[in-house]
């Protein structure tokens, strides 16, 4: 790897690191409503804002009725974007005159946006108005980042509070992630990316004359769309040439910032954060990335807090942080290596100081092999699912990093709320496995767990499983599914699997070769979706009910301590042994099966 | 549920307004004001104020007296900007050595005394089809061709792609780079 490659990864994980424990604790405070520079000077707002919408903060809610008020918010929020993309054409701000969206289409991306995945079906620029992408994926992008850090938030009081039979205010909790937390980082940070250059404008597409002109040939067709024949009933081909480059453009500094900063990922533009409009210079790309991990990284710091003991924060922190290093050195080194498919047609792919070299196909220029396979680990290790670069392009074991973080629930940083207390879920089935190695009632943070806590948590972890797998297996058994394939070989399959792999972990980036805009992927991975989000959800807060309720044991002999490297490492075990022992076999199918493949040609 | 459903339609509705209204159109607005060059696409105009494309976004080049740029996977023509993406063709997929050999053929065409490897960037799709960049490398295994073509001096030339050419930010973030579209309108001058 070149110094500076190299040096690029060690900056961007000492800022991250570095962030944590300011806007940690600044999280802490706002959860714990105490006085902090941005919520004092918002209390008169926020009390204001709870009068007008007859909402009483002090009044707490038992956890069935927080998942319902969870349910029911989020269920509106779907049929709003639902509603917008199938209105668009009679609403305003539509300048380019985009139709509606179809409605298995539709109901995908309200699926993806409002479960935290962001998952496209549809191409940005082609598909949806100005205001579609403003009132309904940009507000969704911000709810259900909150809605995560909602969920977080009730599980983390759960262990701090003894006999207990409430979790807190949903509406509280929504009300202070986006004003106090998501909105003015997003503020600031989208100015920021417009000064590098993401577009902001509500102006229409810019048509550009071009220094030379390019013609393709098309089908000939009527009025109407149907294909002009000739005699002999084959169809006739016309040359078109293109004078002009249409500049699509749009208000995507605002939407990007809190798609990078909420988890969601879902893009402006069809080509995501690797579109030079979303994403122009390497400063900005160093942000985006940072923005993806910043949220994720602070909660475990706000945990610690929150719980009373920060030491219980930096030790999933540095699992987290361990898996993601480790996971990302193999992505970096495939992706350098380039295609050894090229090197017999005498292809410079070697690193040197005037190009990147490697594996370019499906890379910016301006990013190169390092900040490529950087992003592509963390926007999988965290449910981000953007991208800047084409995962479909990259090298088999390259591509297989990506796929596996998603494929482990998610929980190496994860998305904002999400990961953490997913990550939390596999710190008490760790604890429940050390406690029947040593014959002891596990506890954790001094909360005994037990038989309830064990049933849901088995619920948690099987769900996404289920979903990959079950969902893979019916894709590639049916035409529908197959149907959409792009690449051939093991490396279609590897299309399929990431594709279920994603919806079913709730991160939303694709092997984009995959024709997923059919009805077929668009009811079978809005499905997912839901169930991925909302059927963790439910669980989740069950267990923050039921351990709220619980009084705190006192610390004794037989207590495992959780804020050692021991259990750090038995964290890491619990998660990787789960994430290893259910997809390996299918991964064989896949991934593993190319790369023999393409070592065997050379 | 009903009693859920008031005060989720009264939230659903400030927190749209508030990150749905208010702060795209603050953020619009602020936009315009401080950076109002790169809030509209940094846009490169000709002499009569004619938008002649944008300084972030390239355009495709077959003319063999020009820099070539990344090849673009965009439909139906390369660098359509109102559709941007990639090829994403598989390592393993035969579709994408049958491009990379068309790409290469194409090079040799236009230069047959080339002998040197090529550098990987020229004959591979970028990610948005959109790329207004090349590596020097590719930048320089170009010049000996254009040079001839535009007869000028590869040294004069040398001088006009470094002119061109954009550094590492902050001497170690992202790769360095040539900016196609831009020194390819600086040579429209020269002929």
């Amino acid at each position: 790897m070149s110094p500076q490659g190299l040096m690029q990864i060690v900056v961007y994980l000492m800022v991250l690191l570095l962030a944590v424990k300011p806007l940690g604790t600044y999280m802490a405070l706002v959860f714990m409503d105490q006085p902090s520079g941005l919520n004092r000077w918002f209390a008169q707002f926020e009390a204001m804002y709870y009068r007008f919408s007859g909402i009483d903060p002090s009044v707490e809610m038992r956890w069935t009725q927080y998942a319902a008020s969870l349910l029911v918010f989020n269920a509106l929020g779907l049929l709003i974007v639902l509603a917008l993309q199938s209105l668009q054409n009679y609403l305003p701000l539509n300048p380019q005159q985009l139709p509606v969206v179809k409605f298995d289409s539709a109901f995908n991306t309200a699926a993806s946006f409002v479960s935290n995945t962001n998952w496209q079906g549809y191409s940005g620029e082609t598909t949806m108005s100005y205001l579609t992408q403003m009132l309904g994926l940009t507000v969704q992008n911000f709810l259900s980042a909150a809605t995560g850090m909602a969920v977080l938030v009730a599980l983390v009081r759960a262990f701090s509070s003894r006999n207990s039979e409430t979790i807190g205010n949903f509406w509280v909790d929504m009300t202070r992630s986006t004003l106090f937390i998501l909105l003015p980082l997003s503020l600031l940070f989208s100015l920021v990316l417009v000064g590098q250059g993401v577009v902001q404008t509500f102006s229409p597409y810019k048509d550009a004359s071009l220094m030379e002109a390019v013609s393709y040939t098309q089908n000939k067709v009527d009025a109407d769309g149907n294909m002009v024949l000739d005699v002999e009933g084959k169809s006739i081909t016309e040359i078109i040439e293109v004078k002009n480059q249409t500049l699509a453009l749009g208000p995507a500094a605002s939407q990007i910032a809190i798609k990078q900063l909420g988890t969601n990922g879902g893009g402006f533009f069809n080509a995501n954060s690797a579109h030079p409009f979303e994403n122009p210079t390497p400063l900005s790309n160093f942000l985006e990335m940072l923005a993806i991990l910043l949220i994720p990284a602070a909660s475990c710091y706000t945990f610690g807090k929150m719980v009373g003991d920060t030491r219980q924060g930096w030790v999933i922190l540095a699992a987290m942080t361990l898996v993601l290093v480790t996971l990302l050195t193999v992505t970096v080194v495939a992706e350098q290596n380039g295609n050894p498919l090229l090197a017999s047609l005498n292809v410079d792919q070697a690193y040197r100081t005037d190009q990147a070299g490697g594996n370019m196909e499906g890379k910016e220029t301006r990013f190169g092999i390092v900040n490529s396979a950087l992003w592509a680990t963390v926007t999988t290790a965290a449910s981000n699912g953007s991208v800047n670069a084409m995962h479909d392009s990259f090298t088999p074991l390259g591509g297989m990093i990506p796929m596996w973080l998603m494929q482990l629930g998610e929980v190496i940083f994860g998305g904002v709320g999400s990961g953490l207390y997913g990550m939390l879920i596999f710190a008490i089935v760790a604890v429940f496995i050390a406690g029947l190695m040593i014959g002891r009632t596990p506890e954790y943070l001094g909360k005994k767990i037990e038989a309830f806590e064990m049933k849901m948590a088995a619920i948690i972890i099987l769900i996404p499983p289920l979903l990959v797998l079950g969902g893979t297996a019916i894709a590639v058994m049916a035409d529908a599914g197959k149907a959409g394939i792009l690449n051939p070989g093991a490396h279609g399959f590897s299309e399929v699997l990431y594709a279920f792999s994603s919806a079913g972990n709730n991160n939303g980036s694709a092997f984009a070769g995959l024709s997923a805009n059919t009805p077929f992927y668009n009811w079978m991975l809005a499905l997912m979706m839901l169930v991925s989000r909302f059927g963790l959800i439910v669980p989740v807060l069950a267990i923050a009910g039921s351990l709220a309720a619980k009084k705190i044991v006192p610390v004794g002999l037989g207590t495992l301590p959780t804020h050692t490297p021991l259990f750090m490492l038995l964290l890491i075990m619990t998660v990787l042994m789960v994430g290893a022992l259910t997809f390996i076999p299918a991964l064989a199918l896949g991934p593993i099966a190319e790369h023999l493949q393409m070592a065997n040609v050379h | 549920m009903i009693s859920y459903l008031k005060p989720a339609l009264i939230l659903l509705t400030l927190l749209t307004l508030l990150t749905g209204v208010a702060y795209p159109l603050l953020v619009t607005g602020l936009a315009q004001l401080i950076f109002p060059e790169q809030a509209n696409g940094s846009l490169l105009k000709d002499d009569s104020g004619k938008v002649i494309g944008s300084k972030m976004i390239g355009q495709t080049f077959s003319n063999p007296a020009y820099f070539w740029g990344r090849p673009s996977a965009t439909a139906p023509y390369p660098y359509n900007a109102g559709a941007s993406g990639g090829s994403n063709l598989g390592p393993t997929n035969p579709a994408l050595l049958d491009a990379v050999k068309t790409r290469i053929a194409a090079l040799h065409a236009a230069d047959p005394e080339n002998k040197a490897p090529i550098p990987v960037d020229l004959i591979t799709a970028s990610a948005s089809g959109l790329d207004p960049h090349i590596s020097p490398a590719a930048a320089e295994y170009q010049v000996d061709r254009i040079a001839r073509l535009k007869h000028i001096a590869p040294e004069k030339l040398r001088e006009w792609v470094e002119l061109h050419t954009e550094e590492r930010q902050w001497e170690f973030l992202g790769e360095k780079r040539v900016n196609v579209l831009s020194l390819n309108m600086a040579l429209t001058a020269i002929h």
